[in-house]
């Protein structure tokens, strides 16, 4: 007996021996003795990861980018939050672009970020994103990562059916989930229904330049919009937004809003819409919003306020808008990659609710209306309907693709991910989720071409996940492995803010694009100095303005008189370094605001009030060389009624 | 044409390949420097193997007190006027002499090209050994001496955290192959008569 089990001991031993040789060759084997999940998301040192993820930072107001499959954070890209590492929004270049009708806004609730896209294919030009509070759309420019335009959404509240791109990256488009009045206007807050109004904004997106201008916004009754997204392949030309509170009610709506069977998926044919603006249709209502672009030249933003806006009634365009009834106030509103399926997540549900393009064209070729509401036809729902997935898991909330006829949703109440087949509607695989699944991201996911190596699931609740860190924890995503039939577990790993949502894309899109320095020489700023030939300090009244230079190891001038108590002393520093991965950094004693960290080529700007009398340090705040200590001036700041010329100084 | 001709007139015009191409490549490479830093030497002209280069060789080199890499040297008049004038002789001895002077310029050329490798290493060890006496860092031998930093004229070397390789490069090749077909026209000639 003995022997026996001996020999099957040794059997074993050579079983896993042979198995773990075996998966040299192929990792895609399934199987927990097969391949560890370790192994797959393993991406040795200097190696680099095959896709990026722009996971937003919710009320972070930011935007992350992560590698996968490793999940680790590369960089935070301020966007709608001042970030006094980078100096944004706290330096003179990026102020401007916090800038509102409501005066200067230093945080947002930054919540769906989308890649540009042509052809309906991810082109790795620009993420757009929403902010939710004070409703903005931003652009960040994919090779420098750097947010580089935000244009306010007027009209419009709680910014949240956004930011979601067409095939082309012809619009952006913006719609809102609180109804308001349109235009604000002092009223009882009980007379919400029938004359509050929710608009829906389509946001026009330069080719050459990626320019964002509002193009139309379209006027529709006051229900909430909660989540949209473009037809594509054949339904080009279409945007489909979920509606909740088509009771429209204006309290407890936790309740309230929850009465009716059905809310609507709203069918908008933009382009007849487009058409029929381009023809002079539409109203100009009078407005007031700001419209902030960074130029990567002159290092420096400009806030515009436009004081215009063109509006659109959904009545005056016949055959433009039509209401697909879904059950249950849906919440996800996703299109397949091939334009056919839309599908809502009715989110008080069990089931999917599933509508066919093709069927909806037939119904309303052939006018299969159930009423109307506010005038805008309502389709009769069986005449849409592709399919249901029954009884999938509780709260369906987002669903997105792979591009081989698999779908997958998300169910927040469930905590998992299912699984679930296009066209047969039924589950295939649903996995659990630590806990409370939002979002979740496939690398294409929301385009005509998924990359359907992994998914990201975006968690609201950590709780016992990771060591913990008092009362506030972090969120987290977790990646899956979704390349076999069963989904697998591969990784946790923590975020910031809140990961609302994500866009993902393969590496190679992106990466050769990435901009290593801006050239000095076509550093446009106007207060750049781009030569030591030019440094010095000019005095304008009470202004001091101080051309300054940096490069290893020294400013320059290191050495400054003749600043005053009640100065108002801008610092101008330009860094000359020309070289990939040399910023400087800059404060003074003292000073009111962020530090500088300054790009290779870049001029940024900090203002210093002075006020007490002494001689003042200021120094490299990023660890740049081997001289990094001794990088650092000093100023002298003599009393208001001193007499002492300005003059400045270096190794004299 | 005699063939001993043909190979003389090509002999002679390949070097003009020296304005097109480089004639020597120095690389600096390092752990922080994943594209490593290199200067492509012209007949004419410093240049970038990759922009800004040179500024941050420079920028390297001013710790250990080396002077910056100047724009321009007078080396940079004289070796084109060098290029085109034995250019015209060995066109006019291709066409107008006999094959002994093919030898004769063939020497020349040996001579010159020697005189330039000579001038190119005294260069390269002022630029090495000359350094600022406030250098930041300064470094000395295991016996005492001044650290210098002169890169090898030909091959690849330590200098502190950097590996340095000097080669020549296409533009020299070509001056190097004219040579040699000049040389050979000389053989073909003499074999011819």
């Amino acid at each position: 007996m003995k022997k026996i089990s001996y020999s099957m001991l040794s059997l074993l031993g050579l079983a896993i021996i042979f198995t773990s040789c075996g998966d040299q060759g192929k990792s895609s084997s399934n199987g927990a003795l097969s391949s560890s999940a370790a192994e797959k998301v393993y991406v040795a040192p200097g190696e680099h990861d095959d896709y990026y993820a722009f996971i937003s930072g919710g009320f972070s107001g930011q935007l992350s980018v992560y590698g996968l499959p490793s999940g680790r954070l590369f960089k935070v890209i301020p966007v709608f939050s001042q970030d006094a590492e980078k100096a944004y929004g706290y330096n003179e270049e990026t102020k401007p672009m916090l800038n509102t009708s409501f005066g200067f806004v230093p945080w947002d609730d930054s919540h769906h970020p989308d890649i540009s896209q042509t052809n309906g294919e991810l082109d790795g030009r620009f993420v757009f994103i929403n902010g939710n509070n004070t409703p903005r759309i931003a652009k960040i420019d994919l090779t420098t990562f750097e947010t580089t335009e935000i244009i306010e959404v007027p009209n419009s509240a709680g910014n949240h059916s956004s930011s979601f791109v067409t095939e082309n990256t012809e619009y952006v488009v913006a719609g809102t989930r609180f109804s308001v009045p349109v235009p604000q206007r002092d009223m009882p807050i009980n007379e919400y229904k029938g004359n509050f109004k929710g608009v829906l904004s389509f946001i026009s997106v330069d080719p050459e330049d990626g320019g964002m201008d509002i193009k139309f916004q379209l006027i529709m009754p006051g229900f909430d919009y909660d989540l949209s997204h473009p037809g594509r392949g054949a339904s080009h030309g279409w945007f489909f937004f979920t509606t909740y509170n088509t009771e429209e009610a204006s309290t407890l709506l936790e309740v309230n809003a929850s009465q009716n069977d059905k809310d609507f998926i709203a069918a908008v044919n933009w382009k007849k819409i487009e058409e029929y603006v381009n023809n002079g249709g539409g109203t100009i209502m009078p407005t007031n919003y700001a419209h902030n672009v960074y130029d990567e030249h002159t290092h420096t933003a400009t806030s515009t306020m436009k004081k215009e806006v063109l509006v659109v009634d959904p009545l005056k365009v016949p055959g433009a808008v039509y209401f697909l009834p879904t059950p249950k106030s849906p919440h996800g509103c996703d299109v397949d990659p091939s334009g056919e399926y839309i599908v809502g997540n009715g989110k008080l549900s069990a089931n999917l609710t599933v509508h066919s393009f093709t069927k909806m064209l037939d119904a309303i070729e052939n006018k299969k209306f159930d009423g109307e509401a506010y005038g805008i036809p309502i389709l009769k729902f069986e005449d849409v309907l592709a399919g249901t997935v029954n009884q999938a898991g509780l709260g369906p909330l987002h669903t997105e693709f792979d591009g081989q006829g698999n779908a997958y949703t998300t169910f927040f109440i469930s905590s998992e991910v299912v699984k679930w087949k296009l066209k047969t509607w039924e589950v295939v695989d649903r996995q659990s989720t630590y806990y409370s699944v939002g979002h979740l991201m496939i690398p294409g996911g929301n385009s005509r071409k998924p990359f359907g190596k992994y998914a990201l699931a975006m968690n609201k609740i950590t709780k016992d996940r990771y060591l913990p860190t008092g009362p506030e924890v972090t969120q987290s995503a977790q990646l899956f492995d979704i390349s076999g039939e069963k989904m697998e577990l591969l990784l946790d790993f923590p975020t910031i803010g809140e990961p609302h949502y994500a866009a993902g894309i393969p590496a190679d899109l992106i990466k050769p694009n990435s901009k290593k320095i801006y050239s000095l020489t076509e550093n446009k700023h106007k207060y750049a100095t781009t030569s030591d030939a030019d440094v010095r300090v000019e005095r304008n009244g009470k202004e001091v303005h101080i051309y300054m230079t940096m490069i290893r190891s020294h400013f320059n001038p290191d050495n400054i008189e003749g600043v005053k108590v009640g100065d108002k002393v801008y610092f101008h520093v330009t860094n000359l370094e020309q070289d990939y991965d040399v910023p400087h950094g800059v404060s003074v004693i003292g000073a009111n605001t962020s530090e500088l960290l300054i790009m290779p080529g870049q001029t940024e700007s900090f203002v210093w009030e002075p006020k007490q009398v002494g001689v003042w340090p200021f120094y490299c705040t990023d660890f740049c060389s081997a001289l990094h200590q001794e990088m650092q001036g000093y100023v002298r700041v003599s009393p208001a009624d001193s007499d002492i010329d300005l003059s400045w100084s270096l190794g004299e | 044409m005699k063939k001993s001709r043909i190979l003389m007139v090509l002999g002679v015009l390949l070097p003009l390949m020296l304005f097109v191409f480089p004639l020597w490549n120095i690389t600096l490479e390092a752990p922080q420097y994943p594209t490593p830093l290199g200067m492509d030497i012209y007949i004419n002209d410093f240049a970038d193997a990759n922009p800004h280069d040179i500024k941050n060789i420079n920028l390297m080199n001013h710790y250990v007190g080396m002077k910056y890499i100047p724009d321009a040297i007078p080396e940079f008049k004289i070796f084109p006027a060098g290029i085109i004038i034995t250019t015209i002789l060995g066109l006019l001895i291709a066409f107008k002499a006999n094959y002994k002077w093919y030898l004769y310029w063939f020497i020349l050329m040996v001579v010159l090209s020697s005189a330039g490798l000579y001038d190119f290493y005294l260069w390269e060890h002022d630029y090495g050994n000359d350094l600022d006496p406030k250098a930041i860092m300064k470094f000395t031998n295991p016996d005492g001496s001044v650290m210098g930093f002169q890169p090898p004229l030909f091959g690849s070397k330590d200098i502190l955290n950097f590996r340095a390789h000097s080669y020549p490069q296409l533009g020299a090749f070509f001056m190097g192959i004219g040579m040699l077909l000049s040389f050979l026209a000389f053989l073909v000639g003499k074999k011819g008569k």
